[in-house]
């Protein structure tokens, strides 16, 4: 156990290096990276998923970054003023700006892009632009959103994920999907696209036209294609590769590779997405829709175990449906600390009868694995019956969309905000069969829809604040699902490369203000 | 009987094999004694490196669960699957080898193209594909390690009962009016059972390859620690703990090892005029 608890606190001083002294950056060089799976497109207005937003985010740029914080910063809009009863948004665009074919980036680049192109293309954004009314650009440099109804978390979604700018010249009325132009894209950001070998790398090259003066440092951004985990790790020992961004590795080489000379680690650069783990609990039939069984599988298990074990010490031990990295999150609620003795009261007050239930594994690898038969063994100990069903990924979507289950585990991203990220899991109205990323558990609660609702068009933070924290309070004493783990994904890189993770998401937009010291 | 024992134990190699089945057997019979708590239970910290502490003489794997328990139940399991599959590819491969020989004919030729079926595609994989139609568990594993293994039992059966068919005492019973199924399972089944015996402790062996080679690459039974299963879970972490696939692999080893000497022992001691040829 020490010699455990040292290696974790050498993995945690680790983390504080990263964050240490700031020297004068230093341009040129070429920064080798790993891509973990070979994204489908890099067109990240079509597509979303993450491989293609780690490279795309380089390529394209938002209205807005975000620091660690959720913060907004300038990135196209220098500045932003909000109308005080929360329905008019008005952004400042950065003059000069060019896209990369050297045509100018104006304020109509911006409606096309909000109110034509991803309106259509982005399920996610969508849903966020239901509650505008209108998107106008009164000059080349200035854009108003009007919104329908005031929408507490409409100033976060301007991240170059949710809401990239999209080339109007290019693809105004063209078939988006089928626009040749997406092999080739097309941004404002500081790195174009260069070439992309399927199967082996994708390079991007510095945009000498950048409009921040001196950025980017770097030359080149070379994305590795390597697709077995151990090789991934190999690269890196070898030197081919300087950065592995977070899940690019197997959990349990992380301590190796960490331990090695001049690297650092971080866990930092997540906090736009805040990855968030819980168990679906079935609140449906069998004993999972007892809400005492559901608060014993809470007591019943040891999180602090599962994070040392098999996540190297890094999150946190989740204690809301809300992540601490998500805006208004509370630690005002119910604890579920590892308690079995408590867990077997429950179940004895209940009066369990030992009916066995099954346990989904979520099929992403070995820590996965690994991690259900920890819980497994847990819920053993409090004399829960487990009967781990074997499945992979097809048919595990398939088991949850069709509700036919009584555990599973998952983890969801929360995007900064519980109104995009939240809501989703809890509220009753998102109950439906065919999605796995909906009310998956079958939770069904007035009041608690009534909070979600309230505080989603709430004006002030204030107000917003005190909703979440009683929602957050309520769905703590009903257990709807068994929250795990705010999932801690480690960014590991050379020590000399400097100031890659610096934003809310990390990597996905880091190299612009990276450098590598030579 | 006795006969029948100097025969076996003159093969040296024969004698150590029993001996390391002998102490498998027991193992898995005695694991639930031995180590009262399941062997998934987490009781020291992860990756105790062998020896380090009396208690749990092999250390401990990814999760700090006991590499011993995990070996003594893993026998369970593997002796399970290996026997069980066993006689269930018996029973299937035996009436239909039997038959093909017995009648000949067009009954042969059915029988035997519907063998030939089963046996053109590669059995491996064909394991896999089975096992993950239908969901990895215990019976499925079963399952299929018996419908890949049955085609073998029932060519080597079709043709000791076509050789025993023309015999003269078989003839006999055929004039006397006995029944074809009576002359079946009086006379010739009796005489083939020998080289069955050996092809079946063969296939004891191959089964239990089989289910370690399945459960390694993640089609195991979830709910059951098989050496297979330990292997499979330890191949990531093989740099920083070789302690969690070195055991298994060699009680793997050891166990295939003992079938197959056992196995030739049986033969020399069941065909000893086959045996003695050459030497």
């Amino acid at each position: 156990m020490k010699a455990m608890l040292k290696r974790l606190s050498l993995l945690a001083a680790a983390l504080f290096i990263s964050t240490a002294l700031h020297a004068e950056p230093v341009t040129g060089g070429r920064a080798n990276v790993v891509i973990q799976p070979e994204p489908p497109s890099l067109m990240v207005g079509l597509v979303q998923n993450g491989p293609t937003q780690m490279v795309a985010g380089n390529i394209y740029e938002g209205l807005l970054r975000y620091d660690t914080d959720l913060k907004p910063m300038p990135q196209l809009a220098t500045s932003w003023e909000v109308s005080e009863d929360g329905l008019t948004y008005t952004f400042h665009l950065h003059e000069n700006v060019k896209w990369h074919d050297g045509e100018p980036f104006t304020a109509a680049d911006v409606v096309f892009s909000a109110d034509v192109f991803l309106r259509e293309t982005h399920p996610r954004l969508r849903a966020s632009l239901e509650h505008v009314e209108e998107i106008s650009a009164p000059d080349d440099h200035t854009v108003v959103f009007k919104l329908k109804q005031p929408f507490g978390p409409f100033i976060g979604i301007f991240e170059v994920g949710t809401m990239p700018m999209i080339p109007k010249h290019i693809y105004e009325g063209t078939d988006f999907a089928n626009n040749p132009a997406n092999n080739t894209p097309i941004g404002t950001g500081p790195f174009k696209f260069a070439e992309w070998e399927k199967g082996s790398h994708i390079l991007l090259t510095k945009n000498e036209d950048y409009y921040e003066e001196g950025k980017p440092y770097l030359d080149e951004i070379y994305w590795h294609v390597i697709p077995d985990a151990a090789s991934r790790a190999v690269a890196y020992e070898t030197g081919v590769v300087d950065v592995l961004p977070g899940g690019s590795i197997e959990n349990f080489d992380v301590q190796r590779i960490a331990g090695m000379e001049n690297t650092c680690i971080t866990d930092k650069g997540w906090e736009y997405f805040g990855p968030h783990s819980w168990m679906w609990l079935n609140n449906r039939e069998g004993p999972t829709s007892d809400v005492r069984f559901r608060k014993a599988v809470m007591y019943a298990m040891d999180r602090e175990f599962a994070r040392d074990a098999l996540w190297n010490g890094l999150g946190k031990i989740a204690n809301s449906p809300v992540s601490s990295s998500t805006r208004f999150h509370t630690d005002d609620v119910t604890e579920y600390a590892y308690d079995p003795d408590k867990a077997r009261a429950l179940l004895e007050e209940m009066g369990y009868d030992g009916a066995p239930v099954r346990l989904l594994p979520l099929p992403y690898g070995e820590t996965w694995q690994r991690w259900a038969e920890a819980v497994k063994q847990n819920l053993d100990e409090v004399g829960i019956e487990v009967e781990i069903v074997a499945t992979d990924v097809a048919g595990w979507n398939q088991k949850l969309a069709e509700w036919d289950y009584d555990i599973a585990f998952t983890y969801l991203y929360q995007y900064g905000d519980p109104a995009l990220g939240v809501a989703r899991t809890y509220v009753s109205t998102n109950i439906a069969k065919g999605s796995q990323w909906n009310n998956v558990e079958g939770y069904v609660n007035e009041d608690v829809d009534a909070l979600f609702d309230q505080a989603a068009v709430a004006v002030t933070p204030e107000e917003r604040q005190e909703l979440y924290t009683k929602v957050q309070q309520v769905l703590t004493d009903e257990v709807p699902v068994a929250w795990l783990l705010e999932l801690g994904f480690p960014t590991i890189y050379r020590c000399n490369v400097k100031d890659l993770v610096t934003t809310a998401i990390g990597v996905n937009d880091g190299f612009k203000d990276a450098y590598i010291e030579k | 009987m006795s006969d029948f024992w100097k025969r076996f134990s003159r093969n040296r190699g024969a004698v150590i094999g029993i001996v390391i089945l002998a102490v498998v057997v027991l193992v898995a019979i005695l694991a639930p004694m031995l180590f009262p708590q399941s062997p998934w239970r987490m009781v020291q910290r992860p990756f105790l490196p062998p020896l380090s502490m009396n208690q749990y003489p092999l250390g401990t794997d990814a999760l700090g669960r006991d590499v011993l328990a995990g070996l003594a139940y893993g026998a369970q399991v593997s002796l399970l699957v290996g026997i069980v599959s066993t006689v269930a590819a018996l029973l299937v491969g035996i009436p239909i080898g039997a038959l093909a020989g017995y009648f000949g004919g067009a009954a042969d030729d059915v029988l035997m193209r519907f063998t030939e079926f089963f046996q053109t595609v590669p059995s491996f994989a064909l394991a896999i594909v089975l096992v993950a139609i239908f969901e990895p568990n215990i019976q499925s594993i079963i399952a299929a390690i018996a419908i890949v293994s049955w085609p073998p039992v029932a060519r080597l059966v079709r043709g000791e009962v076509l050789s025993l068919r023309s015999r003269e005492y078989i003839e006999a019973a055929i004039l006397s009016g006995q029944t074809s199924a009576a002359i079946i399972w009086r006379q010739v089944l009796p005489n083939t059972l020998s080289p069955i015996i050996v092809l079946a402790s063969l296939m004891v062996a191959t089964a239990i390859l089989l289910e370690s080679s399945l459960s390694f690459l993640g089609l195991g039974d979830p709910n059951m620690m098989s050496w297979g299963y330990m292997i499979g879970a330890a191949r990531t972490v093989i740099r920083q703990a070789w302690w969690l696939s070195f055991f298994p692999g060699v009680a793997i080893l050891l166990t295939v090892l003992a079938l197959n000497l056992i196995g030739e022992g049986l033969n020399d001691a069941l065909n000893p005029r086959l045996a003695r040829r050459g030497k």
